[in-house]
């Protein structure tokens, strides 16, 4: 038998025990990680397209946890969502995604638009020549200005009715003296104002973020004093009190999760502020609610049931049919992320039902586990140490001069 | 369309949307210090709305992060892109230009311990082989300099830890899966050979044994007597301490590094041979310095070839190594290599000046390939470009093979992950909270 055929077996025989030990079977991870008697598989269905953004989630995991204020107050300008992103005090994250899209199934008929004339309607210009408020842009007077415009989507042609018959202005004269803008809040329409231009597909995406509890976990393969572990539910958890925040893990997830806890000099030590100082954080999956039959805190807390908490083979099969149902109501673009065990990560305890692509809502499109190349690394590092002694046994032997 | 407005309102109005992102929802709001961070200014989900190169273009490439804005030259910029021609125009789609992946929280400390880590391995051998081969001198220097290093090393890399009280931590477990694991042992299996050498060339230089009282004079033959099975043993190791921080690197999700996987222990290995060479060659007289220059051009040119495959075989990811302060590192480090290298070879047996200006250049170009490797990996990790792109052409590829009925063939990294940690789990689960476990 060749080495390459030895070789080859071995990498199969690992790979078949591999796969045994994916979620798919009742085991788990965790039975991988040598729990002998253990409960099923815990985990998450967060099916994005319920979720309203409501944030109860974020709110109660920081609630159950004790996990400190992340960051100051501040607006990041990103829709909604001021969190910014999973973190060492960020276990849950709602995200706010604003797109032109229309969502699935939904059609208006009639898309309402503005006059083009609407611009600068008896609002007076600088005159680009003169420097003057000299003339009157354009007149509200003009025909057919609030001509309603045909959707791009097929349905009851509502293009002859018009909306904004009792709204449509009194022709006016040129005014006799230039009126001057004094700024005051208008009582329009929204859709009436000079700058709304037209009103088009527009959704808002939804989804509450969270640690994946990977069935091949990056972070807890990287770790190196053991702080982070495989529970009998096949969650990934860390250990506070024997992580001493290497900072490893944080660069081993392909999900940017895990984070290392930056404390508040300026509180004194024991605050909750600086609970943890240094130390890697994350999501526990409520290992302390599991323990006791309890179902975790942000899915106790969700309103509609977005976040589903459960036997990972159950909310699979929930998963699935889910998926099914949006689908078949003419949803494009959902899918299902992280949930597949052949994928990079070996399905992930807690997936995500996605109504767009994942980069949409910041997630790597297709992770895989930095560890899956590791064999590798090690045997060309080996070889680089070979060559190294190659090289200095070179040295010495040949510069003898 | 009325007469008096020329543009497709439609049209002006997607491109301001585009153009102004969360701007375009409320004009007033001034971005805040976590989204400047993240640099980009892309409008979630609309599909086609930032190319690679014009996210580089707003955001200058690299040099963001934590330093605040500001001193940048456009002119750098433009340069850096012109060099580049390898990176492709690609479209993305991102959340708010955030990073996907997390940069390590490590500092400074990290890449001066790959520096300073190599140093010491190389030294170690050069120190083993001048023993060996007597040489005093450079036997003498080698190993205490390969002592110094290596306590430099431990120093930085407890200092890096958030809980450097609790170092000691890293003793509880062996994990293969874990790269620091294996190097905290290799490391500890190093330092004791490694110290035990230094130490008694040390004592040796400070005539230590004067100052004894007699009854403890033994302390010091015994000490001198350690020396060679102790350099010895350290030499054994040295090879491992130079090149398992290069799988430290790239066991990550880290683009560039990981990226680098397949090259990256080589260059390390060259970088520790060039930087523990030139040392030899500033530090030793001539008579005594052939080993280490040859070292040192072997070194040198070794980390020039391979890095230069390297940049070839990373693809889009090999950006990160071409721009802003890590582009300007690793041209730093290949420009001062290949001259202390070239010099080394040609001039360094010449005169002693010549051997000890070129082996400074090796030396600074060994910590120049350290730290821009290293800037390279965390300017990759924050900007979301490097993860998503290739991930995404990777994806692609797949489903396009898939909607075929082909087989997916080879991805670029293996779909079936490596041994896991579970296998090699140590904690003994009892040692939680009681009411934790059922």
């Amino acid at each position: 038998m060749s080495l390459k055929e030895v070789f080859g077996r071995r990498l199969d025989a690992r790979r078949g025990s591999d796969q045994a030990f994916t979620s798919v079977e009742a085991g788990g991870p965790a039975v991988r990680a040598g729990w002998e008697d253990h409960p099923p598989r815990k985990g998450f269905f967060t099916d994005t397209s319920i979720c309203i953004g409501c944030k109860a989630c974020e709110v109660a995991c920081k609630e159950w946890n004790g996990v400190p204020q992340d960051g100051i107050f501040e607006l990041l300008g990103s829709s909604y969502d001021n969190t910014g992103a999973l973190g060492a005090s960020t276990w849950r994250h709602v995200e706010f995604i604003e797109q032109r899209k229309p969502l699935g199934g939904q059609t208006t008929g009639v898309t309402i638009g503005v006059p083009e004339t609407a611009v600068g309607a008896d609002v007076l210009l600088p005159d680009a020549d003169s420097g003057s408020f000299g003339k009157t842009a354009s007149s509200f007077g003009t025909a057919g200005a609030f001509d309603t415009i045909p959707g791009p989507v097929s349905g009851p042609d509502h293009s002859g009715i018009d909306l904004f018959g009792s709204l449509k202005p009194e022709p006016t004269a040129t005014p006799e003296k230039p009126l001057v803008d004094l700024g005051m809040p208008a009582f329009d329409l929204p859709s009436a104002s000079p700058d709304a231009g037209e009103r088009t597909e527009f959704r808002w995406l939804m989804a509450s973020n969270v640690c994946k509890h990977c069935t091949n976990a990056g972070c807890l393969d990287v770790c190196p004093t053991g702080a982070l572990f495989r529970t009998e539910f096949g969650t990934v958890v860390v250990q506070d009190d024997v992580c001493n925040g290497c900072g490893y893990c944080v660069a081993g997830c392909p999900f940017g999760v895990i984070d290392r806890r930056i404390g508040d000099k300026h509180q004194p030590k024991d605050a909750l502020a600086n609970k943890n100082h240094g130390i890697a954080q994350k999501c526990t999956l409520c290992y302390d609610r599991l323990g006791e039959g309890l179902t975790p805190a942000c899915a106790q807390a969700c309103p509609t049931q977005s976040i589903q908490f459960g036997d990972v083979d159950e909310l699979r099969e929930r998963a699935n049919v889910r998926l099914a149902d949006l689908q078949a109501a003419g949803v494009a673009g959902a899918q299902l992320y992280a949930e597949d065990p052949d994928g990079g990560v070996g399905g992930a305890g807690a997936f995500f039902l996605l109504l767009d692509e994942p980069e949409v809502y910041g997630f790597p499109p297709d992770p895989i586990v930095t560890t899956a190349d590791l064999p590798r690394m090690w045997k060309n590092a080996g070889f680089a140490a070979l060559g190294f002694v190659a090289a200095v046994t070179t040295a010495f032997v040949g510069g003898r001069r | 369309m009325s007469p008096g407005s020329g543009d497709d309102p439609a049209e002006s109005y997607q491109l301001g949307q585009q153009d102004a992102g969360g701007q375009a929802a409320n004009p007033e709001r001034n971005d805040g210090e976590r989204l400047r961070d993240s640099g980009i200014r892309a409008v979630p989900g609309t599909e086609g709305q930032a190319s690679a190169s014009a996210t580089t273009r707003r955001t200058g490439g690299g040099g963001r992060g934590r330093r605040g804005p500001g001193g940048k030259g456009g002119g750098r910029r433009k340069k850096g892109r012109a060099e580049d021609p390898m990176v492709p125009d690609a479209t993305f789609t991102t959340y708010y230009g955030r990073q996907v992946v997390k940069a390590t929280p490590w500092e400074a400390d990290i890449p001066f311990y790959l520096f300073a880590g190599g140093l010491a391995g190389g030294s170690s051998l050069l120190g083993m082989g001048a023993d060996l081969s007597g040489r005093p001198h450079l036997r003498r220097n080698a190993r205490i300099t390969a002592t110094l290093a290596l306590s430099a090393s431990m120093l930085a890399l407890v200092h890096d830890l958030g809980r450097p009280m609790k170092f000691y931590n890293m003793l509880r477990v062996f994990k293969p899966t874990s790269p620091m694991s294996v190097g905290t042992w290799i490391l500890t299996a190093y330092a004791p050979g490694n110290i035990v050498a230094g130490a008694a060339e040390i004592a040796r230089v400070l005539d230590v044994a004067r100052f004894l009282p007699v009854r403890l004079r033994v302390l010091s033959t015994l000490l001198d007597w350690a020396a060679r099975p102790g350099g010895i043993e350290a030499a054994m190791l040295a090879p491992a301490v130079a090149s398992y921080t290069a799988v430290l690197l790239t066991d990550t999700s880290t683009p560039a590094w990981h990226e680098a996987h397949r090259e990256l222990p080589f260059v390390f290995v060259g970088s520790a041979a060039a930087a523990s060479g030139g040392l030899g060659m500033v530090t030793s007289p001539l008579v005594e310095t052939g080993p280490a220059r040859m070292l040192a051009v072997i070194g040198a040119t070794a980390e020039l070839v391979v890095e230069h495959h390297m940049e070839k075989s990373m693809g889009f990811t090999a950006g990160a190594l071409h721009e802003g302060t890590p582009g300007r590192l690793m041209r730093a480090s290949k420009i001062l290599t290949a001259v202390g290298g070239a010099s080394a070879l040609l001039l360094g047996r010449r005169h002693r000046a010549f051997a000890i200006a070129s082996g400074l250049a090796l030396v600074a170009g060994s910590v120049c390939t350290r730290f821009g490797v290293f800037e390279a990996g965390q300017e990759s990790a924050r900007d979301p470009k490097y993860t998503v792109v290739p991930q995404r052409e990777r994806l692609n590829a797949r489903r396009a093979a898939e909607a075929a009925g082909t087989d997916p063939g080879a991805t670029p990294t293996s779909v079936r992950p490596g041994p896991s940690a579970d296998e090699f789990q140590t904690t003994d689960p009892t040692a939680e909270p009681q009411e934790n476990t059922r």
